[in-house]
């Protein structure tokens, strides 16, 4: 199974040397309540690389991505099955003796659709740090700056951080929502349908951003749209039914497809 | 016919249809009319009655047997001191049970009991509050007739209100943001901390001070735990002017308050006596709508930074 993992990089990565796995999903099932939303996966996720998860609606893609962080947990009746290891600590995030906020402190979520607290655009970014017990006002604003420049908005809304976060745009709101979760130095950034919700313009631009990010941070995302996820991503998992079914080097998986019903997805028969 | 053909018939058709719209319309418009104008009629009714007699004596006046000397002193600072009782313990119970409610409470068949219950407290007449007061407060735990029995009466009253009001505002919180909030990080109680309580403050203010206006206006449960009906003093100062500088021995005083008074003055034979009960009404009315629009105000106020 690992096979894939350890593909050699080539062009596009030969100057970042080999992909290292940074978190690994065995045998992963999962369960609301009777119904079983995830069959028996196996993916790698490379650190410093970016990972797609696409599928047509209802294949678990959003469920897989929500095991990552137990947000599953919040709500009764769910269950999972199998692991998620997390290197190079080999914890499994979802042993039932590994807190999930500790498995959220360590990897970050941004939303379908942007979701900033009704608080200043300082009190948003700061919110992650002020969790983890950080009082220094130092600290905190030279926290939020770095955050803020890492999600490309520092420039747009360094005069009026205490403004209310709803005053900005739609793309300006989910660069926020990202720098609040950058702001925590978090292992791995999840994305949830980022650019759903948004204009042409302002999905460029989060394109962009995940591009820029995969400098730093490890990226899992969640897309529905086949294009962005050969734009932006590094590998790609394609899912139907809860089932994983073809997982690889996007510029592998999009141009040969080894899976008929991959092709069929990718090529717009199906979907 | 079948339906419509032809321009003819569909205008002919709408002219028909249209007639409803105007027919209900005026229904409306009479029944909000009736419930409106019955109010007016009798708040102007009471306010030609009593507004004469509001002046300053009026309200630093206490009772008196003599009908132009006698005054509301004694019981609006009654009702007030009531009031605040009814406050301190109602607030802090009321939004706590909601909040775990609706946040911390798992599904199941012993929550919906619970919520079923907590609906038909709300039902439940106010003169049995007082009969359960006079048993439990005044007698078992030997309060007696105090501001202090009296407030928690009250706070009794209106607790599901805010149990209510609290559980409706933390539900309009949406999803997705107590969502983000977990995401980073956060445990349960930073989350209703740090979110959900501020979040959804306007809505349960406006329920509290619902519930006080409420309860500012209760007369039978007041009468049943044995309010004073004449009360030529007043409680026991709550600040002083030496040290420890609080005290707390008004909350067991005899009291009275504003709807006491009034159906003390309304039972009277003289009519001198019908213009005081006009007069305090028309005050306790105010202090009612005086509530209800600080409430219309602080629900504007919190809520213009949030848009949902």
């Amino acid at each position: 199974m690992p096979a894939l993992s350890v593909l050699p990089s080539v062009e596009a990565h030969a100057d970042r040397g080999h992909a290292v796995p940074k978190a690994e999903a065995r045998s992963l099932s999962f369960f609301y309540g009777d119904f079983r939303a995830l069959k028996n996966l196996n993916l790698v996720v490379h650190e410093e690389r970016v990972t797609a998860l696409i599928g047509p609606s209802g294949c678990g893609k959003s469920t897989l991505l929500r095991c990552f962080n137990r947000m599953h947990d919040l709500y009764p009746g769910n269950r999972y099955q199998g692991e998620i290891r997390l290197f190079p600590d080999d914890t499994n995030l979802l042993a039932p003796n590994v807190d999930p906020i500790e498995v959220r402190m360590r990897l970050s979520m941004v939303f379908q659709k942007p979701n900033p607290f009704p608080k200043s655009i300082f009190e948003n970014v700061a919110y992650g740090l002020r969790v983890r017990g950080e009082r220094s006002r130092r600290a905190l604003e030279d926290r939020v700056e770095a955050a803020l420049r890492g999600a490309a908005l520092w420039d747009e809304v360094k005069d009026r951080l205490r403004d209310l976060a709803f005053n900005l745009s739609g793309g300006q709101q989910q660069r926020l929502c990202i720098a609040r979760a950058l702001a925590t130095d978090p292992e791995i950034l999840l994305f949830d349908e980022p650019t759903s919700a948004l204009d042409p313009i302002a999905t460029a631009s989060i394109e962009q951003l995940i591009t820029d990010l995969k400098q730093k941070v490890t990226i899992l995302i969640v897309t529905h749209n086949m294009q962005q996820a050969a734009r932006v991503s590094d590998y790609t998992a394609y899912m139907y039914l809860g089932e994983l079914i073809e997982f690889g080097r996007t510029d592998e998986l999009f141009i040969k497809p080894k899976n008929r019903q991959t092709e069929d997805y990718i090529t717009g028969r199906f979907g | 016919m079948a339906y419509a053909r032809g321009v003819e018939q569909v205008r002919a058709l709408i002219v028909r249809h249209k007639r409803w719209d105007m027919i209900f319309g005026l229904f409306g418009l009479f029944a909000l009319m009736l419930g409106v104008l019955t109010f007016v009629a009798l708040f102007v009714d009471m306010a030609i009655d009593g507004v004469p007699r509001l002046s300053f004596d009026f309200f630093s006046n206490f009772p008196s047997r003599r009908a132009g000397q006698a005054g509301i002193l004694s019981a609006w600072v009654g009702s007030c001191l009531v009031m605040l009782v009814t406050a301190f313990f109602a607030v802090p119970l009321g939004v706590a049970t909601g909040l775990y409610l609706e946040e911390y409470a798992p599904r199941n068949w012993i929550t919906d009991l619970i919520e079923i219950n907590i609906s038909n407290l709300a039902g439940v007449p106010s003169i049995v509050y007082g009969l359960l007061a006079l048993g439990l407060f005044v007698y078992q735990f030997g309060l007696g007739q105090s501001i202090l029995a009296a407030g928690l009466t009250l706070a009794l009253l209106i607790l599901p209100i805010v149990i209510v009001a609290t559980r409706e505002s933390i539900r309009a919180i949406p999803q997705n943001i107590r969502e983000g909030a977990y995401a980073l990080g956060g445990t349960q109680w930073q989350v209703c901390r740090d979110h959900i309580i501020p979040y959804s403050s306007a809505g349960i203010l406006t329920g509290i001070i619902i519930g006080m206006a409420r309860a500012i206006g209760e007369t039978a449960p007041l009468i049943t735990i044995g309010a004073l009906t004449f009360i030529a003093f007043l409680p026991d100062a709550p600040l002083k002017a030496e040290p420890p500088f609080v005290s707390f021995e008004w909350v067991m005083s005899p009291f009275t308050a504003m709807p006491i008074q009034m159906f003390n003055w309304t039972s009277r034979p003289e009519a001198a006596f019908h213009q005081n009960a006009a007069a305090a009404g028309f005050v306790l009315v105010l202090m009612t709508l005086a509530m209800n629009g600080l409430a219309i105000w602080l629900r504007y106020r919190l809520r213009k930074n949030i848009k949902w």
